[in-house]
């Protein structure tokens, strides 16, 4: 076996045929992206991903599209960069439009599991705060990206939460703690009957508003 | 020997933990006991029964010695731990269960007996007694239980133990005997009707009954005694009318007599009722009960009259006892005892504050207070007492003020009715008014006075300030206002806040404001001057065809009647465009001239009020037998921005507080937090749980804090 050369600058002479694979395998990323890519901005811009998305038969508002988003851990909602594609495909392992495809399902396997939802939760927030700046996302873009990402594995609570947003009129918009604080409201407290949820503790006084309003809702049903 | 100081160690830690939570009212999981054993529902049970039998022979007049401090906290205790301890073992529901139990056997097994045997008077007497005995043990019993009416009840929406326990009473007994006893009491009213001599006492202490057993409505006195005791005093009279028909002329009349009669029998009764059971909602905190019975006083003619004075004699007697009760109190602290008294204390101490801080009228206790204080103060308000006695008043205030809860809204309305009182030269005694500014800082500390001194400061340098400017005008002759003018430089920061308008000045005055600014520029360059016109004062001649008048008037008011030395009639609007000031403020100023006491505008059309359709007249006729008068100006009521203002400053100091308690601590539980900062501001305000958290979550999107990773009960400061 040739000895391996310890300079950073040499190749690795004995993994030449990886190298060739891997080098490979970035150029069809590449050139994937550039597919899609917008040449002026040198990134994929709205139009991109919306072409992209049509060709992966997704519709844009998908939530598979946040969770690529995710994956990419992209900056600015609606546009990739080359290294966010790079990045999220290599992870993927999907180097064309069809292993792309493909992943997606898998894609959606690691999204749910325990340790990567609550980051992927709390990144489709900050993914949605598209203004320089912003820290807060209006009641109705909440709603929206609450029903997106929550809506299947809760959808009691959204609905609920939905509603009771709509109506209420003390909060014009949505927090980050606000919003990571439901996710455990979800996760720890029983519904609908929420006996054992205890206002006393530091839960976002939206929450106790919303469960108060629940109770009432309740006793005069 | 360490087995013993471990058992005072915990004592005295569940005496802080029952001292404080009756203080504050804060659930505190915090201060746990290490290792507690977990008490069994039988147990429990047994342990309780013990102080509920020693209750019941104790009410029964049996030889039982009192519960002592120490019994009485270990059965609060026993429930306490019952209720918190973790499942399967938390026993609320069987403990609120057992207390009703405990009430319906007693009653089943002793009261309702006792009853039954006896008849009439006899009967009414022994209803009487098991009924106080009834609220005694309710009483007890609520307190050895109190711990589910903290949370248990609420959480239910379940019946409080209060609510509870009367309700055994009275579907097990009075259900049963209201007939009886309704029977009973009409045959003592005939009898006192034939002319017999009857215990009126023993009447007023039943119907009592019937009104409290419906707990704040009136329909068990209306229905099961009123209806009837109507009907059978129509009877009794229309029997006495067949009589009385031969010696007085018509039936009109004998029907008057009954109606009044029965009316004044009616109010007077209800009067002497109200007044314990008035007593008794107080004290129970009952606001709601309150107003209902309120309500039902007014539907008496001229019952409301007698009711209010006797209400606010038996409130002053009532704060006035309590003040002396706990100085007694504190002055009898015995040191063994210390603990015992300071509970006793604590708990007298609450029941005053409670009731200190109840509301009257829609206004806070903290503005009254303020509002007593500016009457004692100001000029015409207590020139008839002595200084002694002003003092001792003086000192009196300052002495409840410790029980007022709002500090700080009495000191804004305080400092703003100071304002009023030094700059329109309103205040009768400078002594005074220093004496109760010390009185403050030795109560409340130097910050609470220290914006009050600084006002009583500025005034006395406004003053030297003011004889520098008059030197300055001998000095350049050449700048002259024209008028004699007195400016009264005042300190943004000491000084309540006031807005100040674009007023149009009329033109003498501007010159004024110019001559004065050069002055001023040369004392200093680097101040602001912000002119409030709102509150200056004007001395202007009205050349009134009878005579001339001075007018003493409002900077405001001056500016309106120099319009009229233009022209002889000006519309609202004319003015209003003139002066360039809102429509309030505008009607507010007319009215003054056109509507009240002295009218030196007349107004067309003549009617009371002011509207945007008016034309307004000098009038020449005009005219006073004295020479010089004050045309007032009413203030705008401040009360609603004062509260927003104490609101506001409430905000900032729980952010400054919450961030100085977490800078210190670094990491801290959320309860914990609460608690620290609410005792941090105890002594300026009580706030208010909600508004605590609503800030701190205004400091987690700050970037002042974050919660947890692990924990998201608990805080970390981000540095």
């Amino acid at each position: 076996m040739p000895r391996v050369s310890k300079r950073k600058s040499d190749p690795v002479k004995s993994s030449e045929p990886a190298t060739k694979k891997i080098t490979k395998e970035v150029e069809r990323i590449d050139s994937f992206f550039a597919s899609y890519a917008n040449t002026s901005l040198g990134m994929i811009d709205p139009e991109g991903v919306e072409k992209l998305c049509s060709d992966l038969s997704v519709e844009h508002t998908d939530v598979r599209v946040l969770m690529l988003a995710w994956k990419m851990n992209a900056k600015k909602q609606g546009y990739f960069t080359q290294d966010e594609w790079r990045t999220g495909l290599k992870s993927l392992h999907a180097d064309t439009l069809k292993k792309l495809k493909k992943q997606l399902p898998e894609l959606q396997k690691e999204v749910a599991m325990k340790e990567n939802f609550e980051d992927f939760y709390c990144f489709s927030f900050c993914y949605c705060l598209t203004e320089d700046k912003q820290k807060n996302l209006d009641i109705e873009t909440a709603c929206v990206l609450l029903n997106l990402v929550l809506g299947r594995a809760y959808n009691l609570q959204v609905d609920s939460f939905i509603e009771y947003l709509k109506f209420q009129k003390e909060y014009k918009v949505i927090n980050m703690d606000q919003w990571t604080n439901f996710y455990r409201f979800c996760q720890e407290i029983e519904f609908p009957d929420l006996k054992n949820y205890d206002d006393c503790l530091a839960w976002p006084i939206i929450l106790d508003n919303f469960v108060d309003w629940l109770r009432e809702k309740s006793t005069s049903a | 020997m360490s087995l013993l100081i471990n058992i005072d160690a915990s004592l005295s830690c569940w005496l802080l933990y029952t001292a404080v939570s009756w203080a504050w009212g804060i659930r505190l999981t915090l201060i746990k006991m290490n290792e507690r054993k977990t008490i069994n529902l039988e147990q429990g049970r047994d342990f309780m029964q013990k102080g509920i039998t020693k209750l019941k022979n104790i009410l029964e007049g049996l030889p039982e010695p009192q519960f002592s401090s120490e019994e009485y906290m270990m059965l609060y205790t026993t429930i306490y731990n019952m209720c918190t301890q973790k499942p399967p073992h938390d026993y609320s529901q069987q403990l609120y269960d057992k207390y009703r139990e405990s009430f319906q056997e007693y009653i089943t097994s002793t009261v309702l007996p006792s009853l039954r045997e006896k008849h009439d008077e006899f009967m009414l007497r022994e209803l009487v007694k098991r009924w106080s005995n009834h609220k005694v043990m309710v009483r007890w019993l609520s307190r050895f239980f109190y711990y589910l009416d903290r949370y248990f009840i609420t959480h239910r929406s379940l019946p409080p133990l209060n609510e509870v326990g009367l309700a055994c009473f009275r579907d097990l007994v009075y259900t049963e005997v209201n007939g009886k006893v309704r029977d009973a009491v009409i045959s003592l009213i005939d009898q006192e009707r034939e002319g017999e001599q009857i215990d009126r006492a023993l009447l007023k202490n039943v119907l009592d009954i019937f009104v409290e057993i419906g707990m704040g409505q009136m329909e068990c006195y209306e229905n099961d005694f009123e209806l009837s005791m109507l009907k059978d005093t129509a009877a009794y009279y229309s029997r006495k009318a067949s009589n009385w028909i031969l010696e007085v002329s018509c039936p009109d009349y004998m029907l008057k007599k009954v109606q009044n009669e029965l009316l004044s029998v009616y109010a007077t009764q209800l009067l002497e009722k109200e007044h314990s059971g008035c007593y008794a909602l107080l004290r129970d905190d009952k606001v709601v009960d309150l107003s209902r019975m309120y309500r039902l006083f007014s539907k008496i003619p001229q019952g409301l009259e007698p009711i209010s004075s006797m209400f606010k004699q038996h409130v002053t007697a009532e704060g006035t006892t309590l003040v002396k009760q706990a100085d007694d109190a504190a002055s009898n602290k015995k040191a063994e005892k210390r603990d015992v008294a300071g509970l006793q204390e604590q708990a007298l101490k609450e029941a005053f504050e409670i009731f200190c801080n109840k509301g009257v009228a829609g206004s806070s206790s903290a503005e009254l207070l303020a509002t007593f204080c500016d009457n004692i103060l100001k000029k015409g308000g207590s020139e008839k007492l002595s200084d002694e006695a002003i003092e001792d008043t003086l000192e009196k205030v300052v002495k409840l003020l410790a029980y007022i809860s709002d500090k700080d809204l009495f000191a804004e309305f305080y400092r703003k009715k100071l304002a009023r009182r030094l700059l329109f030269d309103e205040s009768a005694n400078d002594e005074h008014e220093r004496s109760i500014l010390t009185k403050l800082k030795q109560q409340c500390g130097g910050q609470f006075t220290s914006k009050m001194e600084g006002m009583v400061t500025d005034l006395a340098l406004a003053k030297e300030n003011q004889s520098h400017f008059e030197e300055y005008l001998s000095n350049n002759s050449n700048v002259s206002p024209g008028i004699d003018l007195t400016v009264t430089v005042l300190t943004t920061g000491f000084w309540p806040s006031y807005k100040s308008f674009d007023l149009n000045l009329p033109a003498e005055m501007v010159k004024c404001v110019e001559v004065f600014r050069e002055f001023y520029q040369t004392k200093t360059k680097h101040r602001k001057l912000t002119w409030i016109y709102s509150l200056g004062t004007c001395n202007i001649n009205g050349k009134f065809e009878p005579k001339t008048v001075e007018l003493i008037v409002t900077t405001y008011q001056a500016s309106t009647l120099l319009l009229f030395n233009l022209s002889d009639r000006l519309s609202y609007q004319e003015i209003m465009s003139q002066l360039n000031l809102s429509d309030d403020d505008v009607i507010r100023l007319l009215h003054s001239l056109s509507c009240a006491r002295y009218k030196i505008l007349i107004k067309e059309p003549n009617t009371k009020t002011i509207s945007p359709t008016d034309t307004f007249e000098f009038n020449s006729k005009f005219t006073d037998k004295m020479r010089r008068i004050k045309i007032p100006l009413p203030p705008v009521d401040e009360k609603k921005k004062v509260i927003e203002d104490v609101d506001k400053d409430r905000r900032y100091a729980i952010d400054a507080s919450i961030v100085r308690i977490m800078k210190s601590r670094k990491v801290l539980g959320y309860q914990q937090l609460v608690m620290e900062c609410v005792e941090q501001l105890g002594r300026m305000f009580r706030p208010d749980v909600k508004a605590i958290k609503k800030r701190i979550e205004d400091l987690i999107t700050r970037d002042y804090l974050e919660r947890d990773k692990d924990n998201p009960n608990v805080f970390r400061y981000l540095a």
